[in-house]
């Protein structure tokens, strides 16, 4: 099914929602809505569904205007973020209930079918329980299984892994990649993190205060941030921006602060002098040089916060503030000084309203560590 | 701890004591009861019951009373369900001013509304029948009912009705197959209450029947023969007058509290 988003907009009393979102959904791809909380991703959503109506604008499907059209009359499935099953129906029946309405299924056939699914959602064992006697992920497995089975040419996502921890997620995302992979439906999956974007892959539609402000492959968004904010929303922690100066002397160079300053990198080689922001990944900043082209920036430690195995390092230089994001426990004095080292090889560069004006070559075969 | 458990005794017993009295009383005979004090019956009786249950001017005054308050519970839960609904998942102009205007019904003391219906009763021969009675009564039960019906209502999550219309549930469906089981408890409280607030009323009950119709807490005001009182046979009345209300309550023992505070708890 092809779903096509045509200058769509939400207006809610005086607040704009969604403004003039355009977006066209192959048939059969696999598309993710990233975004920050609030950013206007289960708005869409529920547009996309039916249980909502635009303001402005018009939503096609294979060419048929159905704006207007109401949920029952679209063939849509759909997963909260809140684990919605029905609770006094078991997890049999829940999956079963699609089944239940409009076509009519022998009983064999709908017994086969839930079967099938269960299976896949590894919930085979639970289907004589009620939802409320399920872990969280058995509830979210139910719910997925309900959206699964039912066939529809559209299944919706909203954030589904978001409410559970972090173990099952990691788990769950895995197994996700390979049922979409299976599945001909076209899917939209909404999420705020970049690495689940990164794992599932497909296209990615990047949306930031209710406006769409990328849409492409969602490696190519990775490496080609078609602004700032993209960079941000597309980076965790988010890109490191760097407000610098580019001075034309011998074949360029970049000067961070008065005392610091390295040579042009050769993709930035068509900039003109004058002031721009670089972007770095806090994943490429390292405490140790990778390669003798790496600079060393020296920066004092304001906080290392420590997550699971890996530690984050909020240094500063001057006026400039960098996260670096390194692998295994590490603990700094606040005040210390550390040298922060990146590979100019891996800046952006943004001019001064935002826009991308240099990004780094593609490294063939890598993912360059995920976000 | 004693001291605590001391003062409960005597409140149970101050409590009990009236009930314990007409026990008492609706097991001894007239003159027993006129002659001397006894805490126990000396020679405990069941003729009152008897009387109670073998003569149609008793009993009848049960059934009627059983009759009208069932057809006013099984309407009221029946309008209502639909008006929660409606108050609980849509936004409509006024809806918040109609829905507390609602409640503003049981505010006005039951005579205000016994002129009317009892003239518009009369008129259009309604008079003296058993859904006078309950169509009366819905005028207190009723709101009371969209209000004990919209707090259990808005505790379900309107994610489960979407999940059904995306589903493909059409509406009257979802609403029996998925909807109504899980407020069940909401239903059992405000079915009590409707029970509860129709079979202890007597005003309207009293007036706007004659016979027919007419309520067993009619017959016990007005049982005076031209012998004196019937002491014995009013004391059993009463006992079997509060055993359906103590019945109901038994089944709904655990949700009560959330009636009392209409559903939002």
């Amino acid at each position: 099914m092809k779903l096509v988003l045509d200058h769509i907009g939400v207006r809610v009393g005086r607040s704009m929602h969604l403004d003039d979102i355009s977006l066209t959904l192959e048939p059969g791809s696999f598309n993710l809505l990233l975004g920050p909380t609030l950013a206007g991703k289960t708005s869409l959503l529920r547009l996309m569904a039916g249980l909502d109506h635009p303001t402005s604008g018009k939503i096609r499907i294979d060419g048929r205007d159905v704006t207007s059209l109401g949920v029952r009359g679209r063939s849509v499935a759909m997963v909260y973020q809140q684990f919605v099953n029905y609770p006094s129906f078991t997890v049999y029946e829940n999956i079963a209930s699609p089944l239940r309405l409009g076509r009519r299924l022998s009983a064999a056939e709908i017994d086969r079918k839930v079967l099938a699914v269960a299976e896949m959602m590894h919930i085979d064992k639970l289907l004589d329980r009620l939802p409320g006697e399920l872990s969280g992920g058995q509830q979210q497995r139910t719910a997925i299984a309900r959206a699964l089975v039912k066939e529809a040419d559209l299944l919706l996502l909203d954030e589904p892994l978001v409410n559970l921890d972090y173990k099952l997620r990691e788990e769950m995302r895995a197994e996700m990649r390979e049922i979409f992979a299976r599945h001909t439906t076209t899917v939209v999956y909404a999420t705020t993190e970049p690495q689940e974007a990164l794992l599932l892959g497909g296209q990615a539609a990047v949306l930031d205060a209710g406006r769409l402000i990328q849409f492409g492959a969602t490696l190519d968004v990775y490496h080609r941030p078609a602004s700032v904010r993209v960079g941000e929303i597309f980076s965790d922690p988010p890109m490191n921006l760097l407000a610098v100066a580019i001075e034309r002397r011998g074949s360029g160079v970049v000067r961070l602060s008065p005392d610091l300053s390295f040579p042009l990198p050769s993709h930035m080689r068509a900039l003109p002098p004058g002031p721009c922001r670089l972007g770095v990944r806090a994943s490429h900043v390292a405490l140790a040089p990778s390669s003798p082209a790496d600079i060393a920036i020296p920066a004092t430690v304001e906080l290392a916060e420590i997550s699971g195995s890996e530690t984050f390092i909020h240094g500063r230089h001057n006026d400039l503030a960098i996260v670096a994001h390194t692998a295994g426990v590490h603990s700094y004095r606040i005040g210390e000084t550390v040298a922060l080292h990146l590979d100019p090889q891996r800046l952006f560069a943004f001019d001064a309203d935002g826009r991308l004006i240099a990004a780094p070559e593609r490294q063939p075969g890598t993912v360059s560590g995920a976000a | 701890m004693r001291k605590r458990s001391l003062a409960l005794i005597v409140y149970f017993l101050f409590i009990l004591l009236p009930i314990y009295w007409m026990v008492n009383m609706s097991l001894k005979t007239n003159d027993q009861i006129l002659v001397g004090f006894s805490l126990l019956p000396e020679n405990p009786t069941l003729t009152n019951y008897v009387e109670i249950f073998t003569n149609p001017a008793w009993y009848s005054g049960y059934i009627n009373s059983i009759i009208y308050v069932c057809i006013n519970t099984v309407l009221s839960v029946l309008v209502a369900l639909p008006a929660a609904y409606a108050f609980s998942r849509y936004r409509f102009i006024g809806d918040k001013h109609m829905f507390f205007w609602l409640l503003t019904n049981r505010m006005a003391p039951p005579a205000v509304f016994l002129l009317p219906f009892f003239q518009l009763y009369s008129t259009i021969g309604l008079f003296d029948t058993h859904l006078a009675v309950a169509l009366a009564h819905m005028l207190f039960n009723v709101p009371l009912a969209v209000w004990i019906l919209e707090g259990f209502m808005s505790g379900v999550p309107r994610e489960i009705d979407e999940t059904a219309y995306l589903d493909g549930y059409t509406f009257p469906r979802f609403f029996v197959r998925v909807f109504l089981p899980l407020i069940r408890s909401g239903i059992g409280v405000t079915a009590f209450f409707c029970f509860m607030f129709s079979w202890v009323e007597l005003l309207l009950a009293r007036t706007l029947t004659t016979v027919d119709a007419k309520p067993i807490a009619a017959t016990m005001t007005r049982t005076v023969s031209a012998a004196g009182m019937d002491w014995g046979v009013l004391a059993a009345a009463g006992v079997l007058t509060i055993v359906p209300g103590a019945l109901v309550i038994w089944f709904v023992r655990n949700y009560i509290a959330k009636g009392f505070a209409l559903g939002r708890v």
